[in-house]
């Protein structure tokens, strides 16, 4: 047994009372990849101390690329991730042809939009009803809040008559895995919404048919409806989904007055744009803000509430990437600066993706020194010179935030008037009639509004399909049927693709030289959420949404199941083929600890 | 006509219930695991509420659906290396990396030990689980073989599962890995393949039919091409030329005269998509040789012009050539071992060792 462990640990002095318990969640289940969080409880005063997020596994993409042909990135990075690999997929497409110099034609940008809108249509469905969705259905409910289930039990749904069920607990029922009749109608959607994918992209998770330059699908009759006539019944499912989803989360407010608490956070969120609109977008960095603001969600970095930018040369030249935390020697002045300025003559930082180069020190887990794989991308506010912890929103919550503050999109089926909301309009169905759906930018950028807005941005890239599919038949009935753009690999080049990933921010940075690829670096979303302390000390935002998150559950230490913190970190839907551990401790008090556990590191 | 004497609805499998152990925290993008909710013939939930007759009740433990979280899900592990999860299928997703190369820290992990604090490593995991397994499923490329972190370069030393364990591996219960490959799994193939293994354990079906690569005979033993409806214009000399043509895509890139995989047949998802049935070229993303014998992705396979450009007049040359390369791209780069040296090509700074 390490000598130190008779110490207190730093953190839990400056607790002047009641017993702080550890607990860790690894691996935190229900999300895609390693994800373990470690937290300390104040139970007398029912919430969270401390929380740190980390993750279990390396892979080294950044390193196995080099020297590689650079038309290769979209194939090998489409494997960081089995939920969502097209995105990247499509990403590193972007990244290549912005090097590359060149465009593809106008239907093969549908089909890739069409393709990335039924990845959304998929992947928030999949993960709202059958992952963080058993978070709030009857089991788990039970469980946990048992008085919360009494009141759901006489609690009308307001919406009964949209989605079918009379009471809350009805709802909560339909939700339970496996049994519920809800948890398996969306378990079969994500089936036929990936069916819609595979027609457009080949496969689900890893697309056969993109390439630099466009696709190999072949634009017949056919594949456009069977797409078509899948959207349709999709639009019917989230006509009934919607309703019910708002019905759930308004009601976790009523019975739990302050629950609006659970996982806020300051509004630090990040959207890096999605749906590229060939009309506009050309893959040149000169004109890359023009295309941007062309994209059918908006790009923009919003900061307590206010559109800081939605240009994306500005986004781009203040990203950083940070350790302090991570498993990976410093770069800073021994790695190579493989791009001083961007095409517009705006220098590039050292820690810049263009810039950066990875090394990895493999060692020992030390939560008071080193202890995630995950290094911390940051984005630096040069009004303020912070090092922003940016955060996703699990994707939804700041692409709607960024779009509705923006105000740029109109596409008839979806509209931003720029006044805080997004109108979001599904045409007539077989047994529904048409329905407008408006978010609204909501009071918190918390737990319940990061999950309700994944369940409007479901209906949102239902209704950008429609606009797609209408422009791609348009092409397809005019005979422009060319999808694929021929090219030339340049011996010297750079390219950065932006993309929005399902659960947010992605992008990809590509420098080519001799014709290969001399660095590459991705930064998905699940970094930006689910980061350890960077070098100033500034939690990831996990970490963040967590300390000082209220505990509601109503079990103690020694049957908590920490509920809210999974809900909390759920929200944020993690990816972590790059990611956070969440470990219960059973109920270990620290002032007692005598054996070693996770977080002794902190003593040192 | 005589009833059989008694029919599998009424048949008590041998096997009451049963548990699967699935692990994702091999160097893994958890692709398999996102695939197999995607498979409907036959569905998760047909072989998790006991939808077939005729098998086991079957228990998935598996982190991407698990209702528990954390301790209370890990405990599955504990009481599975314990001998106290009898029996279990245990299914891995990811390949193994080489945790001998550096002095310490981990590159995969799952779960912490009680006693150190420390991240219980993938492979010790697996040190402790293969003994009590009654089979093991290798699932997805990544596991069998090594797949795309296995690639050249890279820094981990990752490998397949049969390459840690040895390929004349054996089961407790006397069965070999069996390895489901596919970038990611196709969903179909990786459920049925399950399916048949429950059928095994219930005393309805024969040992798994395997090839030289353990792989199920009846979904790997044709190529890509075999099963490709762009065959005939093949057959005809009748070749894209660029990315988006209805042709064969062999002089564009795909590889699927030398790769085993029915997908051109199967569709990804219930007939629908797939590769070069549908405008993707095949990378060979089911095979040994996956990625590094394939690269450039974009470039014509070597041999594709001669096989291509003497089409119908030599049939049986073409198929004794094609042996050849199918032998090739069904063997893995030499990299992949467990040894104390990584030989992937990287050269590592910081791992202790130096």
């Amino acid at each position: 047994m390490p000598a130190d462990l008779e110490t207190a640990p730093a953190a839990m002095k400056s607790v002047e009372s009641g017993d702080l318990v550890e607990m860790s969640w690894d691996p935190v289940t229900r999300i895609v990849g390693s994800l373990g969080i470690y937290t300390k409880i104040d139970f007398a005063a029912k919430k969270v101390v401390e929380c740190f997020s980390t993750s279990s596994i390396f892979r080294g993409y950044s390193i196995f690329m080099q020297n590689k042909d650079p038309r290769d990135s979209h194939f090998i990075t489409s494997r960081i991730c089995g939920i969502c690999g097209d995105n990247h997929a499509t990403c590193s497409v972007y990244a290549q042809q912005m090097a590359y110099g060149i465009k593809p034609p106008p239907l093969a940008e549908w089909i890739v939009n069409l393709g990335e809108a039924a990845e959304y249509m998929f992947d928030h469905n999949i993960f709202q009803d059958n992952l963080v969705g058993v978070d709030f259905c009857e089991m788990m409910v039970k469980e946990t809040n048992p008085s919360v289930w009494e009141k759901a039990q006489k609690a009308e749904a307001p919406h009964a008559k949209d989605h079918g069920y009379r009471t809350i607990a009805d709802i909560m029922h339909a939700l339970n895995p496996f049994e519920g009749e809800f948890y398996r109608e969306t378990l079969q959607v994500s089936r036929y919404t990936r069916e819609m994918f595979c027609l457009m992209e080949g496969r689900h998770v890893h697309p056969s048919t993109l390439y630099p330059g466009g696709v190999g699908t072949v634009p017949s009759i056919q594949v456009f409806t069977d797409y078509l006539v899948r959207l349709t019944r999709y639009a019917e499912f989230m006509k009934r989904c919607l309703p019910l989803h708002d019905d759930l989360f308004d009601f976790f407010y009523e019975a739990m007055p302050g629950y609006e608490e659970v996982g806020n956070r300051r509004v630090l969120l990040g959207c890096w744009g999605s749906f590229q609109d060939p009309n506009v977008c050309d893959y040149n960095y000169k004109t890359m803000d023009d295309w941007g603001h062309g994209m059918f969600v908006t790009p923009g970095i919003v900061v307590d509430g206010k559109l800081v930018t939605n240009n994306l040369v500005d986004i781009n030249v203040n990203m950083r990437i940070l350790l302090g935390s991570s498993y990976y020697e410093d770069w800073a002045d021994s790695g190579e600066t493989f791009v001083k300025t961007d095409p517009l003559g705006n220098p590039i930082d050292k820690r810049h993706p263009w810039n950066q180069t990875t090394i990895p020190k493999p060692q020992k887990r030390n939560f008071a020194d080193n202890y995630s794989w995950v290094m911390s991308p940051r984005w630096l506010d040069k009004r303020t010179g912070d090092h922003l912890a940016l955060d996703t929103g699990g994707g939804p919550l700041a692409r709607l935030w960024a779009t509705a503050l923006s105000g740029l999109v109109d596409i008839g089926y979806v509209k931003a008037p720029g006044d805080g909301s997004v109108s979001i309009r599904l045409p007539k169905t077989a047994t529904k009639p048409d329905t407008t759906f408006t978010w609204n930018i909501p009071k918190w950028a918390n737990t319940i509004e990061r999950d309700r807005a994944r369940t409007y941005f479901q209906a949102y890239a239902c209704a950008c399909a429609y606009y797609f599919i209408e422009k791609a038949m348009a092409e397809v009935h005019a005979g422009r049927t060319q999808t694929f753009t021929p090219f030339k690999v340049p011996d010297e080049a750079i390219g950065c693709g932006f993309h929005e990933a399902v659960r947010g921010v992605l992008s990809h940075h590509l420098v080519i030289r001799g014709g290969r690829i001399a660095n590459y670096h991705p930064y998905p979303p699940t970094p930006w959420n689910a980061n350890p302390r960077d070098v100033y000390g500034t939690p990831g935002p996990y970490e963040d949404a967590v300390q000082g998150c209220p505990i509601f559950e109503e079990n103690g230490p020694d049957n908590f199941k920490g509920i809210d913190i999974m809900r909390t970190v759920r929200s944020f839907d993690p990816c972590l083929p790059c990611g956070v551990h969440m470990y219960l401790g059973g109920g270990k008090l620290l002032k007692q600890q005598h054996t070693p556990t996770a977080l002794m590191g902190l003593a040192k | 006509m005589k009833a059989p004497d008694m029919i599998i609805a009424d048949r008590p499998p041998d096997v009451k219930e049963i548990h699967v152990v699935w692990m994702t925290t091999g160097l893994s993008c958890d692709g398999d695991s996102v695939s197999i909710t995607a498979a409907s013939l036959p569905s998760i939930e047909d072989v998790v509420m006991g939808a077939i007759p005729g098998l086991p009740k079957v228990h998935l433990h598996n982190p991407v659906l698990a209702y528990e979280c954390g301790d209370d899900f890990m405990q599955h592990w504990f009481d599975a290396a314990a001998g106290k999860l009898e029996p279990f299928v245990l299914v891995l997703e990811g390949s193994l990396p080489n945790e001998n190369i550096k002095s310490e820290g981990y590159w995969a992990a799952m779960g912490t030990d009680p006693d150190t604090g420390q991240p219980i490593t993938t492979n010790e995991w697996i040190d402790r689980l293969a003994p009590k397994a009654t089979a093991i499923i290798a699932a997805g490329t990544c596991a069998t073989y090594g797949g795309i972190h296995a690639m050249e370069g890279n820094p981990t030393g990752a490998m397949g599962l049969a390459d840690y364990l040895g390929w004349g591996w054996r089961s407790k219960a006397g069965l070999p890995i069996v390895n489901v490959p596919g970038c990611p799994v196709q969903p179909d193939n990786m459920m049925e393949t399950l399916l048949y293994l429950l059928y095994q354990v219930a005393g309805l079906a024969p040992i798994i039919p395997l090839d030289d690569q353990l792989r199920p005979q009846w979904l790997f033993g044709k190529t890509v091409h075999e099963g490709c409806d762009r065959g005939g214009y093949y057959e005809q000399g009748d070749f894209a030329h660029e990315y988006g043509s209805p042709k064969c895509l062999v002089k564009i890139g795909c590889w699927g005269p030398v790769v085993n995989c029915n997908v051109t047949k199967r569709g990804w998802m219930d007939g629908v998509g797939g590769c070069p049935n549908v405008g993707g070229i095949c990378i060979g993303c089911t095979m040994p040789g996956f990625p590094d014998k394939f690269m450039p992705f974009m470039d014509e396979p070597p041999g594709g012009t001669l096989s291509s450009g003497i089409i119908g007049t030599y049939g049986r040359m073409i198929r004794a050539l094609r042996g050849i390369t199918n032998r090739t791209v069904n063997k893995e780069p030499k990299w992949r071992h467990s040894g104390h040296q990584l030989t992937t090509g990287y050269e590592p700074k910081y791992y202790g060792r130096n």
